[in-house]
């Protein structure tokens, strides 16, 4: 691109900025604007209430179990699609992508089938006295099941890049296969791993369709943020939907800033 | 020493190894020479049990190790591409091995600072892989294997990935510090040259079997067959026989069984000179010669000249079916 005219340069420039601007930084500008509009006074009642105190540590609370355990399971699974082979892999390499391929509606609809009330071990969970539908157990599965392809999908490219030299040499030295995975495998991919779960975090907080379908939205009890944000905009509550938005956004930006921080302190190499 | 009996290996359709048995005496560096498919890497690598072979036995210092894990082998392991741990430093590097046993911390720095010392990094302790230049990574990789004292050491290609020059000032001193540390050691080679430079003994081997076994003045003197012979050194063909052209004489004058030829070319290349020559019968032959004897030959092209074999000195095989004996 040496020979480039400036004024393409600047010109490929602006088209950039101003697709990212239209898309991005308006809508989401606005909302901060239109949030701070009433007044901070105002924005900090809308989101101490006891609904969305409840909404916000909900969600805190589901995105902590979902995202520790897809990334426990994403990076064996990784290494099982990486490091073996057997019948069925290409089969397994596919059926991860499905949460990304799948409405997230369908996915909500499909728990009901297993584990509704009419479901196919909806009776009996309910004569154990466990009830996952319309309840958190069923917002953590719909959450688990939308965000678990990030971290495998993060994983697999480094962990293919990196090869598999270092752990045969590992193994020569007397490595176990655990001392192995923890002291080569795991410090060679763990950038990977961090941005698989800054992804899975700001998708389990966000995530809304699945969760809508299967939570049952009780207020105080099975509301997220997110269904918080729709049940106040629903109720003509613009500015609590605003304030509530906001929120979420500010959480969006503190996990993208966190991976921008780590993300710098790459390996010397 | 080391021990294979009735190895045999296949990948899928592929015999890599097919009832292969060898001895590797203690103390010794020995190769193991052969083009690429040969096999030589699996069986290196069944030696490490970084693969399992379908039948067979492997002895290491006298202990059954078919069944061991490579961890619990005892062996130190050098690979083609270094597989230096590039999130740590050169002293983490070689002090892997040490600090998985659990060593005393005082007792592995003092190890892996004499170690550099060996191998020549010393003052590189605190830099990272990707701060060294390939020699230097494999001279790290080498301490690293030699760290934990093995039983046997096993370099698979080990300057395959070098500059020519690197390659060659490498396998001097790895010979020298094979001098020193005298660790059985077990290098794999495509590079006939390498192999006859350093190793004690050459185990040449093609499509997954042992051709022979031998000190390399034995197998280039005295090749077991034509793949032996025309891969430790360079061939020529005259009358139907395998012959080294430093063992074809040149003149301008006929003689007994000498036949006749015209040069098509003459390629000085230093101290040694090729006369490239066709027969009567259109057969091409060249010749190696000294550069004073070309020089009293005045060999130019289009020149008629008779080329015979120099029977006393030399080796010479039949260039007939595979696997015949010698007839000199």
């Amino acid at each position: 691109m040496m020979t480039t005219r400036r004024s393409t340069k600047y010109g490929l420039r602006f088209i950039a900025l101003a697709y990212l601007a239209i898309l991005l930084f308006v809508p989401v500008g606005l909302i901060l604007y239109r949030t701070l509009e009433p007044g901070l006074n105002h924005v900090w009642q809308e989101i101490t209430t006891p609904a969305a105190v409840h909404a916000f540590w909900l969600t805190i609370e589901v995105t902590l179990i979902a995202v520790p355990l897809n990334t426990v399971l994403g990076i064996l699974a990784a290494l099982v699609l990486t490091r073996s082979n057997f019948r069925g892999k290409a089969l397994m390499d596919t059926v991860i992508d499905l949460p990304f391929a799948i409405s997230p509606i369908v996915v909500g609809l499909s728990l009901i089938f297993v584990y509704g009330q009419t479901g196919w071990f909806g009776s009996d969970l309910a004569d154990a006295g466990i009830q996952v539908i319309f309840s958190v157990p069923g917002i953590v599965l719909a959450t688990i099941f939308v965000t678990l392809p990030f971290v495998v999908r993060e994983v697999v490219p480094v962990l293919i890049e990196v090869g598999d030299e270092q752990e045969q040499a590992a193994a020569t030295l007397g490595a176990s296969r655990w001392q192995t995975f923890r002291r080569i495998t795991l410090p060679s991919i763990r950038w990977g791993v961090a941005y698989g779960v800054v992804l899975s975090t700001a998708r389990a907080i966000g995530e809304f369709g699945a969760v809508s379908v299967v939570s049952g939205k009780i207020s105080g009890q099975t509301e997220t943020m997110t269904l918080l944000v729709e049940k106040r905009y629903g109720n003509f509550n613009v500015s609590g939907a605003y304030a509530a938005s906001a929120l979420l956004a500010v959480i969006a930006l503190i996990t993208l800033l966190g991976m921008t921080v780590l993300n710098p302190r790459k390996d010397p190499s | 020493m080391i021990a294979v009996h009735g190895i045999s290996k296949r990948f899928g359709d592929f015999q890599a190894l097919n009832d292969v048995s060898l001895e590797i005496p203690e103390g010794s560096l020995t190769a193991l020479l052969g083009p690429s498919g040969s096999g030589k890497s699996t069986l290196l690598r069944i030696i490490a049990g970084l693969e399992t072979p379908d039948s067979g036995r492997v002895v290491i210092a006298g202990e059954d190790t078919t069944a061991i894990s490579p961890q619990e082998r005892n062996i130190g392991f050098v690979f083609q591409h270094y597989a230096a741990f590039k999130h740590m430093t050169v002293r983490d590097n070689v002090a892997f091995g040490m600090a998985i046993r659990k060593r005393p911390k005082a007792e592995i720095t003092s190890r892996v600072d004499e170690l550099l010392g060996i191998v020549g990094l010393s003052g590189y302790q605190d830099r990272y892989p990707a701060q060294l230049s390939g020699g230097q990574r494999q001279r790290m990789a080498l301490a690293r294997a030699l760290a934990v004292e093995p039983r046997v050491l096993l370099l698979d290609e080990p300057f395959g990935a070098l500059d020519a020059n690197v390659r060659a000032e490498l396998r001097a001193w790895l010979r020298r510090l094979h001098d020193e540390v005298h660790v059985t050691t077990l290098l794999v080679t495509h590079d006939q040259e390498e192999a006859m430079e350093i190793t004690d003994r050459i185990a040449v081997m093609n499509a997954g079997q042992i051709e022979q076994n031998g000190p390399p003045r034995e197998l280039y003197d005295k090749p077991a067959n034509r793949f032996v012979m025309s891969f430790l050194g360079p061939v020529a063909t005259l009358g139907g026989v395998m012959v080294r052209p430093h063992d074809l004489r040149i003149s301008s004058d006929p003689s007994d069984g000498a036949f006749e030829a015209q040069i098509t070319r003459v390629v000085h290349l230093g101290f040694e000179v090729r006369v490239e020559a066709e027969l009567a019968g259109g057969e091409s032959v060249w010749v190696q010669v000294t550069r004073a004897d070309a020089e009293m030959l005045e060999a130019e092209p289009g020149d008629i000249v008779w080329v015979s074999t120099h029977v006393d000195a030399g080796m010479m095989l039949d260039a007939g079916a595979e696997g015949d004996a010698p007839v000199a």
